[in-house]
């Protein structure tokens, strides 16, 4: 399947990459390829296949519900690129 | 020292003929005296090494020593190491110290192995040629010109180099058992499940496994005893239950029935390479082993299959990297949006922006059903072609990859001839089975890898037909003749 550009730039909004204008050609480009080599599986009849999420088709462990971790919160901040007052600081977001 | 086994190595420090610090400023010193040539480690520690060293012969001096204590190991800059940098191959994660330690770490500390360094690779795991690192590309210590593979290509590296006696490594497509057939030496991906995903920074949830790099099946399993295991929380981690890996290595390959799929020696198969993995066969024959003529007719759909469930997983978890609770944030950001998206776009390289929108795109709405839910549905087809074949044969064998390793350079600007570097590895994680790969010839001086898939949880006799073909064989004893010197 080709794959236009704004079709580009919507999934890499979504996935909050940023492409400059200079890259954007060589990345659609390079992804039309991808999507193309990928296109193969449309020719297969999985009409009653299960799909499999896990190779084992393991189902996800329940635990009991108890506190386990210790608080390592300070580690944690300590590594932050900006913390405050036990906080996790970003650029303002309300006014 | 550095052209010993691990088994001789635990020898030597258990019969004090050598200590661990010794053996551990051997390894530094080749280290800071070979590792220019190949790029292997990312980050060395040698005061942490030889201070771990020095705790290891204390230990063995008060006689409760491991087979693992006080050996030197080198670890994939994947496995969070607390206090010591872990980058992930990426300028993301350039600045990111663990506060603690991958469930992995804490089984070789348990055993009282020595963190040597962290090795490179391809950046969050995503590449077939270590070119993908923002450390810079690996280079093969057989000829330095060429790719070590990837993605653990700084462990293959340093195994080869003898830089490290053993190392660890993690596969989501081939990742260990690539750079293993690339460089010469011997690498196991356990069973899914097998090995604590805790603390490895997560590629592909459903695919990533970790396992040790060596230059043998026995150095194999005695790292694979210190690694496997259930972790409870790791809650994709099975509850099965391990086994001693080192107990049958001995044993016989009579009338083991080893299926040869004819998918994987076809039309891409390098001659030479085919030629290889013949007389390999031929080994195993005149072991005991029947060769079986076998069918995995869904191959041709593992490469694309892969690239959509891959992507997709990689694109969920790297999410995480927002530049708010750890790694790189971009500077002067004017708003949150800012700050993700160029956070985004500075951390990460070309092939991890790659696949984060491929798998994008696979999973946003529309695209679903026709991505992630056909490719998943494929990969019950591809696991079943397994679950068919194993009911004939107890092994799979064929080669570990097309042809020996490639130029550095050759495939890096075109990623589709780069993924199809994977085409016969790629199926045994989307199986969740386990595969290795073992030293099977020299192509030109190129070594090539002889790939050995077995039944879920079957790695005990996988690495007893390795250690067999090895009692029978030389090529993992053979080192590249620039190493073999007097001056290494």
């Amino acid at each position: 399947m080709a794959i236009e550009q704004d079709e580009i730039a919507k999934i890499a909004e979504l996935a909050r990459i940023r492409i400059s204008p200079q890259q954007m050609g060589d990345v659609t480009q390079r992804i039309t390829e991808i999507l193309h080599m990928v296109d193969q599986l449309q020719a297969v009849d999985t009409a009653d296949v299960e799909p499999m999420a896990n190779p084992l088709d393991a189902v996800q462990r329940l635990r009991a519900d108890e506190v386990t971790e210790q608080n390592h919160r300070d580690a944690f901040q300590a590594i932050a690129p900006a913390v405050e007052n036990g906080l996790y600081l970003v650029p303002k977001v309300i006014e | 020292m550095h052209n010993k086994s691990v088994a001789e190595l635990a020898q030597g420090l258990h019969a004090k003929q050598f200590s661990s610090e010794e053996l551990t400023r051997c390894f530094l010193d080749r280290i800071t005296r070979l590792d220019s040539d190949y790029n292997s480690f990312i980050t060395v520690d040698a005061e942490a090494a030889l201070a771990s060293a020095r705790r290891a012969d204390q230990r063995l001096a008060s006689g409760d020593g491991t087979a693992l204590t006080g050996i030197p190991i080198a670890h994939k800059d994947i496995f969070c190491t607390s206090g010591m940098r872990t980058s992930c191959g990426s300028r993301m994660l350039d600045n990111f110290v663990p506060p603690y330690d991958a469930t992995l770490i804490q089984h070789f500390n348990r055993d009282g192995a020595v963190i040597l360094g962290k090795t490179n690779m391809d950046e969050f795991a995503m590449g077939s040629s270590n070119e993908n690192s923002y450390y810079g590309a690996v280079r093969n210590p057989w000829h330095t010109d060429l790719v070590p593979g990837g993605s653990s290509g700084g462990s293959a590296a340093a195994v080869a180099a003898m830089l490290a006696p053993a190392a660890t490594g993690t596969d989501t497509g081939g990742s260990i058992r690539q750079p293993a057939a690339f460089c010469g030496i011997t690498g196991i991906k356990p069973t899914y499940g097998r090995v604590s995903r805790l603390g490895m920074v997560a590629f592909a949830s459903s695919l990533d496994q970790a396992g040790p790099l060596g230059h043998s099946a026995e150095d194999c399993a005695l790292l694979l005893n210190c690694m496997a295991g259930h972790d409870p929380r790791d809650s994709t981690s099975s509850e099965a239950p391990t086994e001693d890996y080192c107990q049958q290595l001995d044993n016989s390959l009579e009338g083991l029935r080893i299926g040869l799929p004819r998918e994987y020696f076809g039309d891409g198969l390098d001659a030479a390479t085919a030629n290889c993995i013949e007389l390999a066969l031929k080994t195993l024959e005149a072991q005991g082993a029947t060769l079986v003529d076998v069918s995995l007719p869904h191959s041709h759909l593992t490469i694309p299959a892969y690239y959509v469930i891959a992507p997709a997983e990689a694109s969920t978890n790297l999410s995480r990297f927002d530049g708010v609770r750890y790694g790189h944030r971009c500077d002067q950001p004017v708003d949150l949006h800012d700050m993700y998206t160029r956070t985004r776009e500075e951390g990460f390289g070309d092939e991890v922006k790659r696949r984060i929108l491929v798998g994008t795109y696979a999973l946003s709405a529309g695209y679903y059903d026709a991505y992630y839910k056909k490719a998943q549905q494929v990969r019950r087809l591809i696991k079943q072609d397994f679950v068919d074949c194993f009911e004939q044969v107890d092994i799979i064998a064929g080669p570990t990859t097309p042809g020996p390793a490639f130029a550095l350079g050759a495939k890096s600007n075109d990623p589709v001839a780069m993924y199809l570097e994977d085409v016969y590895t790629l199926a045994v994680n989307l199986a969740g089975l386990p595969g290795m790969s073992v030293p099977a010839g020299l192509v030109e001086g190129k070594p090539v890898g002889l790939q050995l898939i077995g039944r879920h949880f079957g790695e005990a006799r996988l690495l007893n037909v390795a250690h067999r073909f090895q009692q029978a064989t030389d090529w993992h004893q053979q080192r590249p003749a620039a190493l073999t010197g007097g001056n290494a």
